[in-house]
């Protein structure tokens, strides 16, 4: 707001003047929050004077002496607290990264099933969504923990699969690479072979259009980097099936435990059901006549999702799959529920033992805030790649 | 050149009907055939297993047995009248404001909700509750009935003392209040006596109410054109929705005693886990009423400024009523996940519906019933959410169609001038 300049401007009396009010309203801002730290940090040191304890993150070098159910990395109860929380980081980042691709499966598939052909398949789309959506979380969890993954069998009474896999209360064995440098090697060349793969096809279909090339030698190595990769994929991995030597006893292969199981599944349905709906919406909101222009030009239902409405949805749908991603990255501190040794139940515990709040909320909150911020920065450079560019 | 007939194609199939219908929609091609066979396949096999359980193996005892600890929890058998008629006035007052919003349609009870209403009804008669209570629920849904057609009765004759019925709602909190904690006339009941789902409607009631004037402010804050102000309330705001809520009840529970001065006595359970929901919520509350500032065409603020408004009235008179209509249906949804993370209040030792479902579980008498219970608490939250998405997908139709008269009403204006100038 500006004033009239002049001979005949008045003095603006203070009370009227915006210019001190801005000023004043965030000195009092700014005074008002430190006393409010203030007082509160004042309680805070004086409780503790009076309990005799102060701020310290020593006990993070003692011995946590309690057990971790599963870990990443090898772990002992002579372990350091510190090495405690970092097992439980891994375990809640193993649960995320795998959450994270399960749920967009799940969620986009949801959410393309709504568009289906098929009557069936789109009522039960829109039931899954409705049934998931308004039941909450916790109790999810706690469903797929206790009622599905606790009614397997005993251990002593497991089932098998082919002899490769096996299930039972004590969860799920399967097939996993042995950790050798082989395998790095091999993951090495998959990688490699992948990026190979990527660039050949862009160059095929640059070919293509440009020159009106059959682009047939480029398929022929593309088959050729397939097969390879296939024969990398069976043998260079090293792929260790579990053994069952007796009833309840398993070696080899990897373990997913029904505690891990009862929480991926709970957050992994949870989650997609809100990633339908996202994926429901980005794809309403690619306009009609991208479907039928598409349509005119020949494709059938399938590739007019995928070669041009799915693209353009894209661009709708992942802003919002960031809150998704970043609620589920959250919502995997209710592994404390079902037992699963996540970062926040590791820390409960210890809480528990040392007595230590503060400390270590402190610790579960710079987790957490990280964790968020890492996924928001990764999902915002992923979002660049895909929004329209722009000369 | 041949001369050649072009083939005659075959007549078309019939494009009407339910045959047609089936064969557009499950059996168009082989890949739907497919698909179909597979889901009925799988579906049937699962809804023949849950029946094979539901009818044989499920004892559904434990259910009508633990009614009043899953409703009411703790709460003294003898005052449980006074849940009733908590329950009463909500029913009514809910009834008075749909009448109040539904006021334009043509017809309140049209052919879908009497088809609700008998819905509703037999249910309620399903339910393996004390005769009593059947009779009870069933005048309840004639109230719900008689305070809608009230509602509308009354904004027919008085619109503008329908205009309060958000009064209404702030007095019956009140009232609640005072018939959960009693005083004034009624016997006192401990909050540690509360349970169930009555406590996790308070909670969550409770906490939605208290969070609005904070989040409104902070949304305010996050919007202001003070640097200073603005980072403040953007760094709250981000803190709080960066960790999880579970982290903060903890903070509730372990730290937020010691936020207070030395000596003075522990807040009981039941203020700290709302303080800390009510916190939680004010950050989310705070973006949702952001986003609804956001929508206001800035033409708003310059015209109130141009009649004179300082900025305070701007956004208080102006701004704000507009933007709080905007957001009133992402207010309900985050109603409806803060009801969802109610159970959370489970893992602090908080005796909501959750909680009293394990405290059924525990007792010796009804071990591994997990099933029946889960599943009926299940269907509660269920019921309960989805009546309220419903609901506020008819507000939000209700506000969008009281706001149109308004800017056609604004509209005719502008070609009246237009016309006499």
């Amino acid at each position: 707001m500006t004033f009239p300049t002049g001979d005949s401007e008045e003095k603006v009396p203070l009370w009227r003047d915006q210019r001190f009010w801005r000023i004043a309203l965030q000195v009092l801002a700014l005074v008002l929050v430190a006393l409010l730290a203030w007082t509160l940090l004042g309680n805070l040191m004086a409780n503790w004077a009076r309990r005799g304890t102060q701020f310290t993150y020593r006990f993070l070098t003692q011995a946590a002496s309690f057990n971790i159910g599963e870990t990443l990395i090898p772990y002992t109860t002579n372990d350091s607290y510190l090495k405690a929380l970092f097992v439980g980081l891994l375990n809640t980042l193993r649960v995320v990264l795998l959450g994270f691709v399960l749920t967009t499966l799940v969620g986009t598939l949801a959410g393309i099933a709504s568009f289906s052909q098929n009557w069936l398949l789109r009522q039960l789309s829109r039931v899954y969504v409705e049934i998931v959506r308004n039941i909450p979380l916790l109790l999810q969890l706690i469903f797929w923990y206790f009622i599905v993954f606790l009614s397997l069998p005993k251990p002593d009474e497991q089932i098998s699969l082919l002899n490769a896999f096996y299930l039972s209360k004590a969860g799920i064995y399967m097939p996993w690479p042995r950790n050798s440098p082989m395998l790095w090697l091999s993951l090495l060349a998959l990688v490699m072979g992948a990026i190979a793969a990527v660039l050949l096809w862009n160059w095929r279909t640059k070919r293509m259009v440009e020159r009106g090339a059959s682009g047939r030698p480029q398929m022929l190595a593309l088959i050729g980097i397939g097969i390879v990769s296939l024969i990398i994929l069976i043998f260079g991995l090293g792929w260790e099936i579990p053994q069952s030597t007796q009833p309840g006893q398993v070696t080899g292969g990897a373990r997913f435990s029904s505690e891990l199981g009862g929480l991926l599944f709970g957050l992994v349905f949870y989650t997609g059901a809100f990633i339908a709906e996202i994926v429901r919406g980005g794809i309403q909101s690619v306009s009609k006549g991208q479907w039928e222009a598409a349509r005119s030009l020949g494709l059938h239902s399938g590739l007019v999702m995928q070669l041009v409405v799915l693209p353009q949805a894209l661009r709708v749908i992942l802003p919002s799959l960031n809150s998704q991603y970043m609620n589920l990255a959250k919502n995997s501190s209710l592994a404390l529920a079902v037992g699963y040794p996540d970062v926040f139940s590791v820390a409960a515990t210890s809480l528990n033992q040392t007595g230590r709040s503060v400390e270590l909320v402190i610790i579960i909150a710079a987790t957490y805030l990280i964790l968020n911020l890492v996924i928001s920065l990764v999902m915002n450079q992923i979002n660049r790649l895909v929004q329209f560019k722009e000369r | 050149m041949t001369t050649t007939f072009p083939s005659t194609s075959p007549p078309p199939v019939a494009q009407t009907g339910a045959i047609a219908w089936v064969r557009k929609n499950l059996f168009s091609s082989w890949f739907n055939t497919l698909l179909t066979v597979l889901i009925v396949a799988i579906l049937s096999g699962m809804a023949l297993d849950f029946s094979q359980w539901a009818l044989t193996e499920a004892k559904w005892d434990v259910i009508p047995k633990n009614m009043g600890l899953f409703f009411t929890g703790r709460y003294p058998a003898a005052q449980r009248w006074r849940m009733w008629t908590l329950f009463g006035m909500m029913v009514v007052i809910s009834g008075m404001t749909w009448g109040i919003l539904a006021h334009a349609a043509t017809r309140l009870f049209s052919r879908r909700i009497v088809i609700g209403f008998a819905i509703g009804a037999i249910a309620t008669m399903l339910l393996p509750i004390h005769p009593r209570n059947h009779v009870i629920l069933l005048s309840f849904l004639v109230l719900l009935a008689a305070g809608a057609w009230c509602g509308r009765w009354l904004t027919q004759t008085a619109p503008k003392v329908s205009q309060w019925w958000p009064a209404g709602w702030v007095l019956a909190y009140v009232l609640s209040l005072w018939l959960l904690a009693g005083g004034f006339g009624l016997k006192p009941v401990s909050s540690n006596d509360w349970g169930g789902f009555v406590l996790t409607v308070f909670m969550a009631v409770s906490s939605i109410v208290l969070c609005f004037p904070a989040g409104v402010l902070l949304a305010l804050g996050r919007r202001s054109d003070l640097p200073i102000v603005r980072w403040l309330c953007t760094a709250f705001i981000e803190v709080v929705r960066g960790v999880p809520l579970i982290a903060w009840l903890f903070f509730g529970k372990f730290i937020f005693p010691d936020f207070l001065p030395v000596g003075s006595p522990t807040p009981n359970n039941l203020i700290r886990a709302i303080f800390v929901l009510a916190m939680f919520s004010a950050a989310y509350l705070a973006e949702n009423v952001r986003g609804g500032l956001q929508a206001i065409p800035r033409g708003q603020t310059e015209a109130s400024q141009a009649l004179g408004l300082n900025p305070f009235l701007t956004t208080a008179l102006i701004v704000l009523p507009q933007a709080l209509k905007i957001s009133i249906p992402a207010i309900v949804g985050q109603f409806i996940s803060l009801f969802q993370d109610t159970t959370l209040l489970y893992l602090v030792d908080v005796q909501e519906l959750l909680s009293m479902a394990n405290t059924v579980l525990a007792n010796p008498l009804f071990l591994g019933r997990r099933g029946e219970v889960y599943l009926f608490i299940g269907i509660i939250y269920w019921v309960s959410c989805y009546a309220m998405s419903v609901g506020s997908r008819r507000l939000e139709r209700a506000l969008s169609a009281e706001y149109r008269p308004v800017a056609i009403a604004g509209a005719e204006v502008q070609q009246r001038e237009v016309g006499g100038t």
